[in-house]
Order: structure tokens, then sequence, then C-alpha cells
């Protein structure tokens, strides 16, 4: 097995792609979600997946993050396989993934800060002290303020608990951070604050993102491309500006809100 | 499917399967348990909560049990003149099998399951798979706190029961049956020998390891919903329960068989 490549090595290398999935399918019982998605994400690109709601979007990703293993296909993070990664090497690579739960995900049982700084204190092995004074400032860079790191996920609202993950997925400087619908549940001006932020984190560190969502508006804020997933396949993708003239009778359907189309609303 | 025997067949195949995950997963966690790395904050923070907040639960089940073991082998006794032997007997049983069969139903319910919703309220709200994203392993950070404390408290809650569920035989008997307490006492100390004290701890130890292991697995395996959190705690308790008894029944045949 390779060893994982450093970022700085990586980015030598021209053309290759940080994240490639090639023809990946995933069936849960009978019903086949992933029927061959080829995707790839270049070395600091913004890249929007959109599609409708239980189209398989989550557990793309979750294949990506390698929680779910794909039945057939390949997935390789920095020319590593991600299903055949196993001990110090998948920590090793999991290390430069970030991942924004759709759900948030914080786990309820510790403060703020603790959430933050959970892998520098139980993966990284650095003090609590040292941890502490890290998590804040992190929480800064996604505008929480240090008041708020000693209080439980279930005392702040919605918005700030989406920061707190936001913050916890970007706290060990990833390569790679997956959003999966991080405005969805948010009013429209947090949601547009979220954007912002997942902007700032993104260019700040240079990172490549995958974006999940079905917020048009998010989708072309934040996206350099946009891909759609529809029956198991990416049916179409291009530059962001291009996504209101696709072209494609799908895309062109889902991206104006029409329930008329090729595309059955799933009720 | 109206084909019984064809019902039959797959109950039994899903049986066996079942037992199998149930298997692997145990291994997996025992594994974890017995390797480091270990976090010690989490466990000292289940041993409170598994042993020292199940200690009220436990103590009132077991005088009970004592109570009414008393007064049922008084009665019993009685018809053959044998009625002198109530605190031989009571110590005996409570030592041997119903201490550690009343503690480890009780924390079927109270332990069990609520390891069992606490889990699967986290699988279904994605922090187990956030954890494995922050390198964490569930098994390592989750599992084996809840197993080693289950394993290393469950003793001394048996250790508690037994205690309390003689001094249920005692109440009874020097109050209500006429016993002298101090006679009652002696024969009690006289009669229980430590192997009988040793086959109730084996059986604390083995139940503990059920409870923890059945409430990580079905919460593990939660399904989405408040039903499906619901249904895993329910699960748990009744095959905690079960294993508790049927297990039980094994241990005490087997130390029979060597004479322990
Ligand atoms: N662990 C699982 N077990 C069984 N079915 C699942 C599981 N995860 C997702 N599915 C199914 O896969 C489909 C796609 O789910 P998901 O990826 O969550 O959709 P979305 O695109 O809205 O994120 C859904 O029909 C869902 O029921
Ligand atoms: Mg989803």
């Amino acid at each position: 097995m390779s060893p994982a490549l450093s970022a700085k090595e990586y980015y030598g290398l021209p053309n290759s792609p940080i994240l490639k999935l090639s023809s990946v399918e995933k069936s849960f019982g009978a019903k086949q979600v992933l029927r061959g998605v080829d995707l790839d994400v270049a070395p600091g690109q913004s890249l929007v997946v959109i599609g409708g709601s239980g189209s398989g979007k989550s557990v793309m990703l979750k294949n990506a993050l390698g929680l779910m293993t794909p039945d057939k296909g390949q997935i390789l993070f920095a020319g590593q396989d991600v299903t055949k990664a196993t001990g110090k090497a998948r920590e090793k690579m999991r290390a430069r993934i970030g991942m924004l739960f759709q759900s948030g995900a914080l786990f309820d049982s510790l403060t703020v800060w603790e959430n933050v700084a959970f892998r520098l204190i139980n993966s990284e092995g650095l003090s609590r002290r040292d941890a502490k004074e890290r998590a804040v400032e992190t929480l800064k860079k996604v505008r929480l303020g240090a008041d708020v790191a000693g209080l439980y996920p279930a005392e702040i609202s919605g918005g700030m608990q989406k920061r707190v993950a936001l913050a916890r997925a970007i706290t060990s400087e990833p390569d790679l951070i997956f959003f999966d619908e991080p405005t969805t549940g948010l009013d429209p001006i947090t949601a547009d604050a979220i954007n912002d932020l997942i902007l700032e984190m993104v260019r700040g560190l240079g990172a490549a993102a995958v974006t999940i969502t079905h917020d048009m508006a998010s989708a072309r804020k934040i996206a350099d491309e946009i891909a759609m997933l529809f029956e198991g396949k990416i049916i179409w993708r291009g530059p962001a500006a291009d996504v209101m003239q696709s072209g494609n009778a799908y895309v062109d359907q889902f991206v104006s809100g029409r329930a008329d189309g090729p595309i059955q609303p799933a009720l | 499917m109206t084909n019984p025997l064809q019902i039959i067949g797959r109950v039994t195949l899903g049986l066996f399967a079942e037992i199998g995950r149930l298997s692997v997963f145990a291994g997996r966690v025992a594994t974890a348990a017995v390797t480091p790395r270990w976090y010690l904050g989490e466990i000292l923070r289940q041993m409170v909560r598994i042993g020292f907040y199940s200690l009220p639960v436990v103590g009132l089940s077991a005088v009970f049990i004592g109570a009414a073991l008393a007064l049922n082998i008084y009665e019993g006794g009685s018809r053959y003149g044998a009625e002198q032997f109530v605190p031989n007997i009571v110590v005996l049983g409570i030592s041997r099998e119903l201490g550690a069969v009343i503690t480890g139903l009780m924390l079927a319910g109270r332990v069990s399951a609520g390891i069992a919703a606490e889990i699967g309220a986290m699988r279904v709200t994605e922090q187990i798979d956030a954890l494995e994203t922050l390198s964490a392993s569930p098994y390592r950070y989750l599992y084996a706190p809840r197993f080693l404390a289950a394993v290393a408290t469950l003793p001394l809650l048996v250790v508690a029961a037994n205690i309390i569920g003689v001094m249920g035989g005692w109440l009874v008997s020097v109050y209500g049956l006429g016993f002298d307490s101090t006679v009652y006492l002696r024969n009690t100390v006289d009669f229980v020998t430590r192997d009988d004290i040793l086959v109730g701890l084996i059986k604390a130890v083995l139940f503990g390891g059920i409870i923890a292991v059945m409430g990580c697995y079905q919460g593990d395996r939660s399904q989405a919903g408040a039903t499906g959190v619901g249904r895993a705690a329910t699960l748990s308790m009744v095959g905690a329960a079960v294993l508790v008894l049927a297990f039980n029944y094994v241990l005490s045949t087997l130390f029979v068989e060597i004479g322990l």
C-alpha cells in the first residue's frame, strides 16, 4: 500500500484529483441507491452536488468517507483507496478529511469546545488546556465567542450548532471537506451567513469542498462547479454559471423547482 | 410463505444469523476492551452511572426478595418441622442464585435499555458516524468503556444485593417469625461458604458483559426515528434478561458439575 501523500507533495502533481469516485454502486436490500457514480474533485475546488430528497446524496458522501463500503467501484482519496485503508493509514486519511453532517451530529454529552477539540484531545493527544485554546480560536473563525465554549449543544440555537459543527470539521485543517445540506432548516439570512463561512473556510484553508444541497441560492454562491445526481448517477456537471441554462431537461426542472417535467416528485 | 416448515426454517436461520452477528459484535467489544487505548474518563463515568446509580434499585429488589424467600422457606420447612433452616437456605439461595439474577434482571432494564436508547440516539443523529470521521472508534470510545464498567461494577452490586437480601430475610424472620436475631445471623455466617459467594460473583461478571454488550449492540443497529430507538431499548432489555436467565442456568449446572 502506498502511503498517503502530504498536501504539498500532492499539489505538485498536475491534474490528479484529490477525490475520485469510479463506477460506485451501493444497494440496500433490493433497493439500488447508487448505480455507478463517477466523480472527480480537484484540489482546492468547490463542487456542489444537487439532487432530490432520497436520491442518495448522503449515501454517496458516506461511501466517500469510508463510513459505508460500496458494493462495486473504487474511491480514491489523494490516490489512496479509501475502502482498503486500515489502522494508522486510515486515521491519517481521516485527519485530512472534514465532514459537516446533515444533522450537525454534535456530541450532546460534550460541551461546545470539547466537540470542536474532540480530535485534538482524543486522537492527536493535545492537553485539554492547549486543545481548548485551539478550539476557542477555531470558534472565533465561525464568529462564535468564548462565551459559548462552555455550553452544551442543546443550549444553543440551530444556526449556532451548524457553526460549531463547521468549526469541528475544520479544526484539523483538512484538505477536503464534505458539507451535507449545510443550510437546510435555517432561515435565509442564517443560511447565507453559513454560505459565507463555508466560502471563507474553504478559501482560507485552500481545501477542496464537496457540498450537497438543494438550496439553489446556496449552490450558486459556493460552487465552482455543480453536478446533479439522479437515479443513482451523475447526469450532468458543469460550471456553476451554466446551471440555469444547462440544456438538460432534468437539471432545468430541478433548478426552477417545477413539479411537472421528466423528474417525478418524491411523494 | 404459508408452509409452516418454511416459516420454521426461516425463523431458525434468522435466529442463527442474529446469534452470529451478536457474537462478532461481542468479540469486537471485548477486543477493544482489553487492548489500548483506554478512555479512562469514560470508564469512570460509566462506572458511576452503571454501578453507583443502580444501588437503590438493586437494594430495594434484594430486600423484598430476601423477605419473601424467608417467608416461603419457613412455610415450606414447617411442613417437615425444618423451619430452623430458614437462615441457611436464604443465604444459599441468595448468594448462589438470586442476588446475581435479581441484579442482572434489574440492570437489564435500567442499564441495558438505557445504553441502547443512548447509543441508538447517537446512531440516528449521526454522532457515531461523526466519531469515526474524527478518528475515534465507537468500539473504543463508547462500547468498551460501558463493557468494562459493567463487568467491574456488577460483582460489587451483587455483593450489596447479597448482604441486603440476607438482611431482608433476617428482618422477616426476627420480626415476623420469632427467630432470635443472634442465632439467625450466626447460622447465616457459619453456613455460607466462600464458594457460594464466588459462584454469585462469577455470574455477576458474565451478566455485566451481557448487559453492556446487548445495550451497545441494539443501539448500534438502531433504525432511524423515535420508534427505532424505542425498539432498540425494548429489544436490548428483553434480550439481556433472557440471556441472563439462560446463562444463569448454564453456569449453575456447570458449577454443580465441577462441585463449586
Ligand atoms: N443505512 C441505510 N440502510 C438502508 N437504507 C438506507 C440507508 N441509508 C440510506 N438509505 C436509503 O437510501 C436512499 C438515499 O438516502 P440518502 O442518501 O440519505 O438521500 P439524500 O439524497 O436525501 O441524502 C433513501 O431511500 C434511504 O432510505
Ligand atoms: Mg441526505
